[in-house]
Protein backbone atom coordinates (compact mmCIF):
# COMPACT_ATOMS: atom_id res chain seq x y z
CA UNK A 1 0.00 0.00 0.00
CA UNK A 2 2.74 2.38 1.01
CA UNK A 3 4.66 1.55 -2.13
CA UNK A 4 1.56 2.11 -4.23
CA UNK A 5 1.00 5.61 -2.74
CA UNK A 6 4.63 6.53 -3.29
CA UNK A 7 4.44 5.33 -6.87
CA UNK A 8 1.32 7.38 -7.41
CA UNK A 9 2.94 10.49 -5.95
CA UNK A 10 6.01 9.96 -8.11
CA UNK A 11 3.84 9.56 -11.16
CA UNK A 12 2.00 12.76 -10.31
CA UNK A 13 5.27 14.63 -9.92
CA UNK A 14 6.62 13.23 -13.14
CA UNK A 15 3.73 14.78 -15.06
CA UNK A 16 3.67 18.37 -13.86
CA UNK A 17 0.64 20.25 -15.08
CA UNK A 18 0.17 17.68 -17.78
CA UNK A 19 -3.32 16.73 -16.85
CA UNK A 20 -4.40 20.12 -15.59
CA UNK A 21 -7.29 21.84 -17.17
CA UNK A 22 -7.77 25.53 -16.58
CA UNK A 23 -11.13 27.10 -16.15
CA UNK A 24 -12.14 29.87 -13.78
CA UNK A 25 -10.65 33.26 -14.45
CA UNK A 26 -9.15 35.42 -11.73
CA UNK A 27 -10.42 38.85 -12.81
CA UNK A 28 -8.19 40.75 -10.38
CA UNK A 29 -5.03 39.32 -11.94
CA UNK A 30 -6.26 39.31 -15.53
CA UNK A 31 -6.14 42.27 -17.84
CA UNK A 32 -7.23 43.25 -21.29
CA UNK A 33 -5.39 46.27 -22.61
CA UNK A 34 -4.88 47.94 -25.94
CA UNK A 35 -2.60 50.50 -27.51
CA UNK A 36 -3.76 52.83 -30.23
CA UNK A 37 -1.65 55.37 -32.04
CA UNK A 38 -2.82 58.96 -32.17
CA UNK A 39 -0.66 61.25 -34.30
CA UNK A 40 2.15 58.74 -33.92
CA UNK A 41 1.73 58.72 -30.14
CA UNK A 42 1.05 55.38 -28.46
CA UNK A 43 -1.90 55.75 -26.09
CA UNK A 44 -2.73 52.93 -23.69
CA UNK A 45 -6.20 51.89 -22.71
CA UNK A 46 -7.94 48.95 -21.11
CA UNK A 47 -11.25 47.27 -20.50
CA UNK A 48 -12.51 46.85 -16.96
CA UNK A 49 -15.25 44.25 -17.39
CA UNK A 50 -14.88 41.06 -19.35
CA UNK A 51 -15.91 37.45 -19.02
CA UNK A 52 -13.76 34.63 -20.25
CA UNK A 53 -14.69 30.98 -20.66
CA UNK A 54 -11.48 29.03 -20.87
CA UNK A 55 -10.70 25.39 -21.25
CA UNK A 56 -7.04 24.59 -21.64
CA UNK A 57 -5.15 21.42 -21.01
CA UNK A 58 -1.50 21.83 -21.99
CA UNK A 59 -1.38 18.13 -22.76
CA UNK A 60 -4.28 18.31 -25.19
CA UNK A 61 -4.28 21.76 -26.76
CA UNK A 62 -6.30 20.69 -29.76
CA UNK A 63 -9.26 20.37 -27.37
CA UNK A 64 -8.68 23.80 -25.85
CA UNK A 65 -11.19 26.55 -26.33
CA UNK A 66 -11.57 30.15 -25.29
CA UNK A 67 -14.46 32.56 -25.36
CA UNK A 68 -14.44 36.22 -24.48
CA UNK A 69 -17.15 38.68 -23.85
CA UNK A 70 -16.20 42.19 -22.88
CA UNK A 71 -18.31 45.15 -21.96
CA UNK A 72 -17.35 47.96 -24.29
CA UNK A 73 -18.70 50.61 -21.93
CA UNK A 74 -16.08 49.54 -19.36
CA UNK A 75 -13.38 51.02 -21.58
CA UNK A 76 -10.68 53.30 -20.26
CA UNK A 77 -9.31 54.92 -23.39
CA UNK A 78 -6.82 57.11 -21.57
CA UNK A 79 -8.87 60.18 -20.73
CA UNK A 80 -12.41 61.04 -19.71
CA UNK A 81 -12.94 62.94 -22.93
CA UNK A 82 -11.91 59.89 -24.94
CA UNK A 83 -14.06 57.53 -22.83
CA UNK A 84 -17.14 59.61 -23.53
CA UNK A 85 -16.29 59.71 -27.21
CA UNK A 86 -15.52 56.06 -27.93
CA UNK A 87 -18.81 54.63 -26.66
CA UNK A 88 -20.58 56.87 -29.19
CA UNK A 89 -22.00 55.98 -32.59
CA UNK A 90 -18.85 56.67 -34.64
CA UNK A 91 -16.82 54.36 -32.44
CA UNK A 92 -18.27 51.35 -30.60
CA UNK A 93 -21.90 52.43 -30.59
CA UNK A 94 -22.03 50.69 -27.22
CA UNK A 95 -25.76 51.30 -26.77
CA UNK A 96 -26.63 49.15 -29.75
CA UNK A 97 -23.61 46.83 -29.52
CA UNK A 98 -22.73 46.61 -25.82
CA UNK A 99 -20.25 43.75 -26.06
CA UNK A 100 -17.35 42.50 -28.12
CA UNK A 101 -17.22 38.73 -28.45
CA UNK A 102 -14.39 36.36 -29.27
CA UNK A 103 -14.87 32.64 -29.90
CA UNK A 104 -11.94 30.40 -30.57
CA UNK A 105 -12.10 27.94 -33.44
CA UNK A 106 -8.73 26.27 -32.94
CA UNK A 107 -5.69 26.26 -30.72
CA UNK A 108 -2.36 24.87 -31.75
CA UNK A 109 1.01 24.39 -30.10
CA UNK A 110 3.93 26.34 -31.54
CA UNK A 111 6.55 24.59 -29.45
CA UNK A 112 7.85 25.26 -25.98
CA UNK A 113 5.40 27.37 -24.01
CA UNK A 114 4.09 29.09 -27.11
CA UNK A 115 0.68 28.52 -28.59
CA UNK A 116 -1.61 30.12 -31.09
CA UNK A 117 -5.34 30.63 -30.95
CA UNK A 118 -7.51 31.35 -33.95
CA UNK A 119 -11.08 32.48 -33.72
CA UNK A 120 -13.71 35.00 -34.62
CA UNK A 121 -13.95 38.43 -33.14
CA UNK A 122 -17.25 40.25 -33.33
CA UNK A 123 -17.42 43.96 -32.61
CA UNK A 124 -20.21 46.31 -33.62
CA UNK A 125 -21.99 43.56 -35.53
CA UNK A 126 -18.97 42.80 -37.70
CA UNK A 127 -17.07 39.55 -37.49
CA UNK A 128 -13.45 39.01 -38.46
CA UNK A 129 -11.05 36.11 -38.08
CA UNK A 130 -8.17 36.80 -35.74
CA UNK A 131 -5.11 34.82 -34.78
CA UNK A 132 -3.17 35.49 -31.61
CA UNK A 133 0.03 33.87 -30.41
CA UNK A 134 0.21 33.45 -26.67
CA UNK A 135 2.39 31.94 -24.00
CA UNK A 136 1.28 29.69 -21.21
CA UNK A 137 2.94 29.06 -17.91
CA UNK A 138 1.83 27.37 -14.74
CA UNK A 139 2.00 29.53 -11.66
CA UNK A 140 1.15 27.37 -8.66
CA UNK A 141 -2.43 26.25 -9.17
CA UNK A 142 -2.98 28.94 -11.78
CA UNK A 143 -2.29 29.06 -15.47
CA UNK A 144 -1.08 32.34 -16.89
CA UNK A 145 -1.86 33.09 -20.52
CA UNK A 146 -0.30 36.11 -22.16
CA UNK A 147 -0.51 37.25 -25.72
CA UNK A 148 -1.01 40.08 -28.12
CA UNK A 149 -2.47 40.62 -31.54
CA UNK A 150 -3.30 43.49 -33.80
CA UNK A 151 -6.67 44.37 -35.26
CA UNK A 152 -7.56 46.90 -37.91
CA UNK A 153 -10.18 49.08 -36.27
CA UNK A 154 -11.82 50.14 -39.54
CA UNK A 155 -12.63 46.51 -40.39
CA UNK A 156 -15.01 46.68 -37.44
CA UNK A 157 -16.22 50.18 -38.18
CA UNK A 158 -14.54 51.49 -35.03
CA UNK A 159 -14.05 55.19 -35.62
CA UNK A 160 -16.27 56.12 -38.54
CA UNK A 161 -17.01 59.46 -40.14
CA UNK A 162 -14.23 61.97 -39.57
CA UNK A 163 -12.42 59.42 -37.38
CA UNK A 164 -11.87 57.21 -40.42
CA UNK A 165 -8.80 59.37 -41.04
CA UNK A 166 -5.99 56.97 -40.16
CA UNK A 167 -3.36 59.71 -40.24
CA UNK A 168 -4.82 60.90 -36.93
CA UNK A 169 -5.76 57.61 -35.29
CA UNK A 170 -3.96 54.66 -36.85
CA UNK A 171 -5.93 51.72 -38.22
CA UNK A 172 -3.82 49.23 -36.29
CA UNK A 173 -4.74 48.70 -32.66
CA UNK A 174 -2.68 46.33 -30.58
CA UNK A 175 -4.59 44.18 -28.10
CA UNK A 176 -2.73 42.69 -25.17
CA UNK A 177 -4.21 40.11 -22.85
CA UNK A 178 -3.08 38.48 -19.66
CA UNK A 179 -5.41 35.86 -18.28
CA UNK A 180 -4.89 34.12 -14.99
CA UNK A 181 -7.09 31.06 -14.59
CA UNK A 182 -7.36 28.56 -11.79
CA UNK A 183 -6.96 24.86 -12.40
CA UNK A 184 -10.26 23.04 -12.64
CA UNK A 185 -10.71 20.46 -9.93
CA UNK B 1 38.37 94.81 -21.02
CA UNK B 2 36.82 94.18 -24.41
CA UNK B 3 34.19 96.57 -25.61
CA UNK B 4 30.72 95.25 -26.15
CA UNK B 5 29.65 94.78 -29.75
CA UNK B 6 27.07 97.18 -31.13
CA UNK B 7 25.15 94.45 -32.92
CA UNK B 8 23.49 91.17 -32.14
CA UNK B 9 24.89 88.31 -34.20
CA UNK B 10 22.78 87.07 -37.11
CA UNK B 11 22.28 83.81 -35.26
CA UNK B 12 20.94 85.63 -32.19
CA UNK B 13 18.57 87.67 -34.37
CA UNK B 14 17.35 84.58 -36.25
CA UNK B 15 16.76 82.66 -33.00
CA UNK B 16 14.91 85.62 -31.48
CA UNK B 17 12.46 85.93 -34.37
CA UNK B 18 12.03 82.23 -34.96
CA UNK B 19 11.10 81.69 -31.33
CA UNK B 20 8.88 84.80 -31.37
CA UNK B 21 7.02 83.44 -34.40
CA UNK B 22 6.50 80.04 -32.76
CA UNK B 23 5.18 81.69 -29.59
CA UNK B 24 2.88 83.99 -31.58
CA UNK B 25 1.34 80.91 -33.21
CA UNK B 26 1.41 78.42 -30.32
CA UNK B 27 -0.15 80.75 -27.73
CA UNK B 28 -3.42 81.61 -29.55
CA UNK B 29 -3.67 78.08 -30.95
CA UNK B 30 -3.40 76.78 -27.38
CA UNK B 31 -6.20 79.05 -26.20
CA UNK B 32 -8.36 78.06 -29.17
CA UNK B 33 -7.85 74.30 -29.08
CA UNK B 34 -8.68 73.61 -25.43
CA UNK B 35 -12.39 74.28 -25.86
CA UNK B 36 -12.80 72.38 -29.14
CA UNK B 37 -14.95 69.24 -29.01
CA UNK B 38 -12.91 66.06 -29.50
CA UNK B 39 -12.26 65.47 -33.20
CA UNK B 40 -9.36 64.36 -35.42
CA UNK B 41 -8.81 68.07 -36.09
CA UNK B 42 -8.39 68.74 -32.37
CA UNK B 43 -5.88 65.90 -32.00
CA UNK B 44 -3.91 67.33 -34.91
CA UNK B 45 -3.95 70.85 -33.54
CA UNK B 46 -2.90 69.68 -30.06
CA UNK B 47 -0.04 67.71 -31.61
CA UNK B 48 1.18 70.70 -33.60
CA UNK B 49 0.93 72.86 -30.49
CA UNK B 50 3.09 70.38 -28.56
CA UNK B 51 5.60 70.14 -31.39
CA UNK B 52 5.86 73.94 -31.57
CA UNK B 53 6.36 74.10 -27.81
CA UNK B 54 9.09 71.46 -27.77
CA UNK B 55 10.74 73.27 -30.70
CA UNK B 56 10.72 76.49 -28.64
CA UNK B 57 12.27 74.60 -25.72
CA UNK B 58 15.03 73.20 -27.95
CA UNK B 59 15.69 76.54 -29.65
CA UNK B 60 15.79 78.38 -26.32
CA UNK B 61 18.46 76.02 -25.06
CA UNK B 62 20.50 76.70 -28.22
CA UNK B 63 19.83 80.40 -27.75
CA UNK B 64 21.01 80.42 -24.14
CA UNK B 65 24.15 78.56 -25.15
CA UNK B 66 24.70 81.14 -27.91
CA UNK B 67 23.98 84.00 -25.56
CA UNK B 68 26.54 82.94 -22.95
CA UNK B 69 29.20 82.44 -25.61
CA UNK B 70 28.43 85.61 -27.61
CA UNK B 71 28.33 88.89 -25.78
CA UNK B 72 25.22 90.91 -26.62
CA UNK B 73 25.40 94.66 -27.31
CA UNK B 74 25.18 96.82 -24.19
CA UNK B 75 22.14 98.92 -23.40
CA UNK B 76 22.61 102.59 -24.32
CA UNK B 77 23.81 105.01 -21.66
CA UNK B 78 20.71 107.09 -22.26
CA UNK B 79 18.82 104.52 -20.20
CA UNK B 80 18.85 105.11 -16.46
CA UNK B 81 19.74 102.32 -14.07
CA UNK B 82 16.12 101.49 -13.24
CA UNK B 83 15.27 101.14 -16.92
CA UNK B 84 18.31 98.93 -17.44
CA UNK B 85 17.33 96.81 -14.45
CA UNK B 86 13.76 96.47 -15.78
CA UNK B 87 15.06 95.50 -19.24
CA UNK B 88 17.41 92.85 -17.85
CA UNK B 89 14.72 91.59 -15.48
CA UNK B 90 12.19 91.23 -18.31
CA UNK B 91 14.74 89.44 -20.50
CA UNK B 92 15.64 86.99 -17.75
CA UNK B 93 11.99 86.36 -17.00
CA UNK B 94 11.32 85.72 -20.69
CA UNK B 95 14.13 83.18 -20.88
CA UNK B 96 12.78 81.50 -17.76
CA UNK B 97 9.24 81.38 -19.16
CA UNK B 98 10.37 80.18 -22.59
CA UNK B 99 11.74 77.13 -20.75
CA UNK B 100 9.02 76.79 -18.12
CA UNK B 101 5.96 77.02 -20.38
CA UNK B 102 6.89 74.20 -22.79
CA UNK B 103 8.43 72.15 -19.98
CA UNK B 104 5.24 72.32 -17.91
CA UNK B 105 3.27 71.49 -21.08
CA UNK B 106 5.44 68.41 -21.54
CA UNK B 107 4.90 67.49 -17.86
CA UNK B 108 1.14 67.90 -18.39
CA UNK B 109 1.18 65.66 -21.43
CA UNK B 110 3.10 62.98 -19.50
CA UNK B 111 0.74 63.23 -16.53
CA UNK B 112 -2.25 62.84 -18.84
CA UNK B 113 -0.78 59.62 -20.20
CA UNK B 114 -0.08 61.01 -23.66
CA UNK B 115 3.64 60.81 -24.44
CA UNK B 116 5.04 63.58 -26.61
CA UNK B 117 6.37 62.33 -29.95
CA UNK B 118 8.12 65.28 -31.56
CA UNK B 119 6.68 65.75 -35.05
CA UNK B 120 5.30 62.22 -34.75
CA UNK B 121 8.84 60.91 -35.13
CA UNK B 122 10.94 61.40 -32.01
CA UNK B 123 9.41 59.96 -28.84
CA UNK B 124 10.31 62.03 -25.78
CA UNK B 125 10.54 60.34 -22.39
CA UNK B 126 7.63 60.75 -19.98
CA UNK B 127 8.69 63.14 -17.22
CA UNK B 128 6.10 61.89 -14.72
CA UNK B 129 3.76 58.92 -14.53
CA UNK B 130 0.09 59.15 -15.38
CA UNK B 131 -1.78 61.02 -12.67
CA UNK B 132 -5.04 62.91 -12.87
CA UNK B 133 -4.22 65.30 -10.02
CA UNK B 134 -0.77 66.11 -11.43
CA UNK B 135 -2.28 66.60 -14.88
CA UNK B 136 -4.76 69.14 -13.50
CA UNK B 137 -2.02 70.95 -11.62
CA UNK B 138 0.27 71.17 -14.66
CA UNK B 139 -2.63 72.25 -16.85
CA UNK B 140 -3.34 75.18 -14.53
CA UNK B 141 0.34 76.02 -14.28
CA UNK B 142 0.81 75.83 -18.06
CA UNK B 143 -2.06 78.24 -18.64
CA UNK B 144 -1.01 80.73 -15.95
CA UNK B 145 2.64 80.72 -17.05
CA UNK B 146 1.61 81.11 -20.70
CA UNK B 147 -0.51 84.16 -19.84
CA UNK B 148 2.34 85.56 -17.77
CA UNK B 149 4.66 85.09 -20.75
CA UNK B 150 2.13 86.81 -23.05
CA UNK B 151 2.04 89.73 -20.62
CA UNK B 152 5.84 90.06 -20.51
CA UNK B 153 5.99 89.74 -24.31
CA UNK B 154 3.55 92.66 -24.62
CA UNK B 155 5.63 94.74 -22.19
CA UNK B 156 8.81 93.75 -24.05
CA UNK B 157 7.32 94.73 -27.43
CA UNK B 158 5.87 97.96 -26.03
CA UNK B 159 9.28 98.87 -24.64
CA UNK B 160 10.90 98.16 -28.02
CA UNK B 161 8.38 100.42 -29.76
CA UNK B 162 8.90 103.15 -27.17
CA UNK B 163 12.67 102.92 -27.67
CA UNK B 164 12.18 103.28 -31.40
CA UNK B 165 9.64 106.08 -31.58
CA UNK B 166 10.08 107.96 -28.31
CA UNK B 167 13.66 107.46 -27.15
CA UNK B 168 14.93 106.98 -30.75
CA UNK B 169 17.99 105.17 -29.41
CA UNK B 170 18.23 102.54 -32.17
CA UNK B 171 17.54 99.64 -29.81
CA UNK B 172 14.84 98.11 -32.00
CA UNK B 173 17.12 98.25 -35.06
CA UNK B 174 19.59 95.98 -33.26
CA UNK B 175 16.99 93.22 -33.53
CA UNK B 176 15.51 94.48 -36.82
CA UNK B 177 18.57 95.55 -38.85
CA UNK B 178 16.46 96.71 -41.84
CA UNK B 179 15.13 99.61 -39.72
CA UNK B 180 18.50 101.33 -39.98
Amino acid sequence: MKIFVTALAAAALALPAAAVEYGTLDPAKSSLAFTSKQMGVPVDGKFGKFKVALSFDPAAVQKASAGFELELASIDAGSKEANDEVVGKDWFNAKQFPTAVFKSTSVKALGGNRFEVTGTLTIKGRTQNVTAPFTYKADGANGVFEGAFTIKRLQFGIGEGPWGDTSTVADDVQIKFRLVAAARK
Amino acid sequence: MTTAPTQYTRTAIALHWLIALLIFVAFPVGLYMVDLPLSPQKLKIISWHKWAGITVLALVLVRILWRVTHRPPALPDSMNSIEKLAAHGAHHLLYLLMIAVPLVGWLMSSAKGFPVVWFGVLPLPDLVGKSESLAEFFEEAHEILAWLMALIVVVHAAAAVKHHFVARDGILARMLPFLK
